[in-house]
């Protein structure tokens, strides 16, 4: 049901029955690296390319999820996919093998909180009993589409962001259990004219600090009532600046705010600032979040997942990069 | 007060200045260390096969790209290229690397469509304006000379 402007919230009751997060080795070394159910060794995946690597990080998640989840294959009635090469390829490709009806998605590294939302909202409307959302991003597959080739010598800069190597599903449905997605804030596109495809922090910030406000103001809340406000992948660069605007809004975030691009990997890996890509949030929530809500020490948590959304044609042609943040609030349910 | 109008600039402070003067250190060793290589290089190739400086000049370029291909395909020419920067991107050493990185890139969409179509994606700006500006100094020293 709509609470107030962009805000669902799933009165019906949804619930996530299972999560799995798969990644390369670079975030098996992170702060993190046990929280994940499974890494692989080399980013090629056992794969002979880049591309069909990341398609075995999206397929391990998902096997892994239903794994867990104790579900079979084809009692899924909805995927709700998307990744961040053009056409979505590792989706479809992956999508190709699943015998359910299939939504692609793309927002960027928005995805992951995009496809949980929409996910979600099917089976609070009873058009879907199980849904599976999914969504994966690799290191190579992103810095040739969206940078340089991997091994040209050009240097970064200190604001660019590494993508994360690693793929993340969540299976969603109506049977009650620990985990209650409880509303999802839609965000909308906001561009503050942010042109610098090595600087996507400061481009996103603004569309994370927009959906946070919104989703506060939506739900009449308090930022003190989550335990934790995560954003996607604002990196060291976008993060103060997100919670400088939240902070203008009226709603101060500093206590519990947290950047997932930034808990992924240790200072000392040679990332620049931070972790970035749609696996970031994916591989986060549905691991070292959902553990934390399983055992308790969280007990209400928003995940703002950001992105832009950014072509690297339309910026060389003198256009700025608009950018989105999708809002999902999961909730800890005693006593299941 | 950060708004939309004043956003670029307001948000400055938040971020990282580029750390010119040092990136500017790093560059002139490293560059300076390529160029005395290929100083070396070249001498070798004069004393030992008793080529004109000139001659040598061909030998020694080669090499230099041999090993920037090499130290490409073996990962490690990123590494020395973040911390050298123009260091390593100005000599020809960084020519050798922008078209072997991009070569090995595109290995998985085949011989012809992959590697030989974008090999020059990143050098082949290198290559028109090298060309066109040889040329408009080539007519430049054309008019100059014949009205001197």
């Amino acid at each position: 049901m709509k609470q107030g402007k962009q805000t669902w919230v799933f009165d019906n009751g949804v619930y996530i029955k299972g999560s799995a997060t798969v990644t390369g080795p670079r975030e098996k070394q992170g702060p993190l690296g046990q929280t994940y159910d499974y890494s692989f060794e080399d980013l090629y995946c056992g794969e002979d390319t880049w591309e069909r690597a990341e398609q075995a990080l999206l397929n391990k998640s998902i096997d892994l999820c239903l794994q867990k989840a104790k579900v079979r294959k084809d009692a899924v009635d909805l995927l709700v996919s998307g990744d961040l090469l053009n056409q979505n390829v590792t989706s479809n490709y992956v999508a190709r093998d699943f015998p359910s009806s299939f939504l692609c998605v793309f927002g960027a590294c928005s995805t992951s909180m995009e496809a949980l939302a929409i996910a979600s909202s099917q089976v609070d409307s009873g058009n879907s009993d199980v849904a599976l959302a999914s969504t994966s991003s690799h290191y190579s597959t992103a810095e040739r589409q969206f940078r340089y080739p991997t091994e040209y010598g050009g240097q970064k800069p200190d604001t660019q962001t590494s993508t994360v190597t690693g793929a993340g599903a969540a299976l969603v449905q109506k049977e009650r259990s620990f985990v209650q997605v409880e509303a999802a804030t839609i965000g909308k596109v906001v561009d503050f004219s942010a042109n610098d495809p090595l600087d996507m922090g400061s481009a996103m910030a603004p569309a994370a600090a927009d959906t946070i406000v919104q989703h506060l103001k939506d739900m009449n809340r308090q930022p003190e009532e989550y335990d934790m406000i995560l954003t996607g992948d604002l990196s060291s660069v976008g993060t103060p600046i997100a919670k400088k605007l939240t902070y203008q809004f009226g709603y101060d975030i500093e206590n519990v705010h947290r950047d997932c691009g930034l808990m992924v990997y240790n200072s000392n890996q040679n990332v620049f600032a931070g972790g970035s890509g749609c696996a970031v949030s994916a591989v986060v929530s549905y691991g070292h979040i959902m553990q934390q809500l399983r055992s308790g020490e969280l007990n209400k948590v928003l995940i703002v997942a950001t992105g832009a959304l950014l072509s690297p044609t339309i910026v060389q042609q003198k256009e700025t990069i608009p950018c989105i943040a999708h809002g999902v609030v999961l909730k800890r349910v005693s006593g299941s | 007060m950060i708004t939309k109008d004043n956003y670029k600039k307001s948000i400055k402070p938040y971020q990282p200045k580029p750390k010119y003067f040092r990136n500017c250190i790093k560059a002139f060793l490293i560059g300076g260390l390529i160029c005395s290589i290929g100083q070396g290089l070249t001498v070798f190739y004069m004393e030992v096969f008793g080529f004109t400086s000139k001659e040598a000049a061909n030998p020694t370029v080669a090499t230099l790209i041999l090993i920037a291909a090499l130290l490409t395909g073996f990962g490690v020419y990123d590494k020395i290229g973040q911390f050298a920067g123009a260091g390593t991107a100005v000599p020809v050493t960084g020519f050798a690397n922008s078209i072997t990185s991009a070569a090995m890139e595109h290995r998985s969409e085949g011989l012809v469509l992959g590697v030989s179509t974008n090999m020059f994606k990143l050098a082949g700006s290198v290559i028109v304006f090298g060309t066109v500006a040889a040329y408009i100094i080539g007519v430049l020293r054309y008019l100059i000379q014949s009205f001197l």
